[in-house]
């Protein structure tokens, strides 16, 4: 969906999005390494369980939650990312263990 | 618990900072706290990681800008507070006055405050139209904040909709970084011209402002993207993700194209959920289709104490927004102590004059990019309420029971987790069109703290001395 195609300064890391290791460069946004990463959604709604892509990028619209080190509707455009951070898109509902 | 500073302001950008940097000339205790992990805002956004790059060279030179002003931030002496989220503001009379509560890094943390100036700017205009939950839709704000922040842009040609100067500037940034657009589709309707033509005398006195529009038109005329005027309706289809885009000329019969990534926009809106949930009176603004808070000339809202300045005030630009965060400081400082009115008024005069020069354009500006009405009126399957999928046949429906707060609670339109950031104007259009009323009569919905989702782990975290009796 989206490229990244200069190089970037920040230094390269990885993050584990669903179980696949994603390169990053530290200190992006989550949201935006969603956006380039296939199938290119951050959650499933708990209400029709259809799937929502980053889509305001500053904070107002909420479609870029996703569980983010165990902590369930993260708002990954405000997330920015670290070495090793583990990302799960989330599925419906918040969990109360999340 | 934080120490106390004479001011919290709101928002690193423009206005923000102006304010900040002003108000610590002036020996003002400042801390200046932002969402965001670096000061500048959604327009300088990251400007200090793009000095000297080939995406810095593309932004232009009113991006480059704002380093300068970041800068004099960081020089300020300002507490500065960046990846900070405000989720609750306390009146807490009769000591500090204001009690502000942020999320940052896990924890929760509170800062008492005399004065509390919110510098948090605007946000996109909600723009429902079916199918625009799909994922592949993004908002042209977006997009370019992809293109600050990450020097990422659209994989193959982009196909992008929507009406007033951020698709134009979006457009020629994208093609300096050698991107594709398949096709521009200007949702502004052709009859804005004539609406606009009276305001153009007053608009010429900001000429550079028009002539950098004029020149941002050229460029996409130059490069060949197709532009199709004068676009009344747009529709996104797909399996789980874009797959085709269907748009109607008025007038016209409608055209589906594939497509996998669609960008739209369809201008700005004062931030107003802060204002909204403190209870700060507020008056719709006909000229910008919104609600702004109402504010004296220093910008001071209706609760004595809380002040506003930048977009969060109406729509003004960058410029504006600086300036109003300069006068803001000065009424600020004079309330405090530190500046006597005639001081104040004195120091305040320049920056009133190139105020008024900065907002030339706007009524121009803002009748020649007036939303088409189908941004008011979506069709009946179309989905407002992108939190709790709540139609536009569903609020209809439901409109006759009551204002937009009885509206939420027979529908659940405006209580998922953006609380009505992204349906709040739709709702109000809708019921007043079914009440054959006006959105300014229907009012927005009620809103409430915590402004930012706060989880019981973290509200343990908050510690507040309480003064004892």
């Amino acid at each position: 969906m989206f490229v990244r195609p200069f190089k970037s300064d920040a230094r390269a890391v990885s993050v584990v999005i669903d179980g696949e290791t994603v390169a990053a460069s530290d200190g992006e946004m989550l949201a935006a390494v969603l956006l380039r990463t296939p199938p290119f959604y951050a959650r499933r709604t708990p209400v029709s369980d259809s799937p929502r892509a980053p889509y305001c990028l500053m904070g107002v619209c909420f479609d870029c939650l996703a569980t983010v080190d165990g902590i369930a509707s993260v708002q990954t455009c405000l997330t920015p990312v670290r070495d090793g951070m583990r990302v799960e898109r989330q599925a419906g509902l918040r969990e109360l263990t999340k | 618990m934080s120490k106390l500073q004479d001011v919290a302001v709101l928002g690193a950008g423009p206005a923000g900072m102006a304010a900040a940097v002003r108000l610590r000339a002036l020996g003002v205790p400042v801390a200046l706290i932002d969402e965001q992990p670096a000061p500048g805002g959604q327009i300088w956004r990251n400007v200090e990681g793009n000095e000297n790059t080939a995406v810095g060279k593309a932004l232009g030179s009113d991006y480059a800008a704002g380093a300068a002003a970041a800068a004099a931030l960081n020089e300020s002496g300002c507490v500065l507070r960046f990846g900070n989220q405000l989720w609750q503001l306390e009146d807490a009379q009769p000591e500090a006055k204001w009690r502000v509560f942020v999320k940052a890094g896990g924890g929760l943390d509170m800062l008492p405050a005399s004065a509390v100036l919110l510098a948090g700017g605007a946000q996109e205009r909600p723009n429902p139209f079916p199918g625009w939950t799909l994922p592949g839709v993004v908002s042209v704000g977006a997009a370019q904040i992809l293109m600050k922040t990450a020097g990422q842009i659209p994989e193959e040609p982009v196909w992008i909709a929507g009406s007033g100067p951020l698709p134009l500037l979006y457009m020629t940034q994208l093609l300096a970084l050698g991107g594709k657009i398949a096709g521009y589709l200007d949702t502004s309707p052709r009859g804005n011209l004539a609406a606009a033509l009276p305001h153009l005398p007053r608009a010429l006195a900001a000429w550079k402002d028009l002539r950098k529009g004029l020149g941002w038109l050229q460029t996409l005329r130059r490069s060949g993207v197709p532009v199709v005027k004068d676009v009344a309706e747009i529709a996104a289809a797909g399996n789980d993700r874009l797959e085709s885009l269907t748009y109607r000329p008025r007038g016209s019969k409608a055209v589906t194209v594939p497509a996998r990534l669609l960008l739209v926009h369809e201008g700005v809106v004062p931030g107003i959920h802060v204002t909204m949930a403190m209870g700060c009176a507020h008056d719709w603004r006909d000229d910008q289709v919104c609600f702004a808070p109402r504010l004296d000339g220093w910008g001071e809202t209706s609760r004595a104490g809380l002040y506003v300045a930048g977009d969060g005030a109406g729509i003004g630009g960058a410029e504006a927004a600086r300036l109003r965060g300069e006068i803001a400081a000065l009424g600020i400082a004079c309330k405090l102590g530190k500046l006597s009115e005639a001081e104040a008024r004195q120091l305040a005069a320049p920056l009133r004059r190139a105020l008024d020069r900065a907002l030339a354009p706007r009524r121009f500006l803002d009748a020649l990019y007036r939303p088409r009405p189908e941004v008011f009126a979506p069709a009946e399957e179309t989905v407002v309420c992108r939190c709790e999928e709540v139609t536009a046949g569903q609020i209809r429906r439901a409109a006759g029971k009551g204002g937009p707060n009885q509206l939420k609670a027979f529908t659940r339109a405006g209580m998922g987790p953006c609380q009505g950031r992204q349906c709040g104007y739709t709702v109000s259009h809708l019921l007043a069109h079914s009440l054959n009323s006006s959105a300014a009569e229907v009012g927005f919905f009620h809103v409430r703290p915590p402004l930012k989702p706060v989880t019981l782990g973290e509200l343990a975290t908050l510690e507040i001395e309480e003064a004892t009796p």
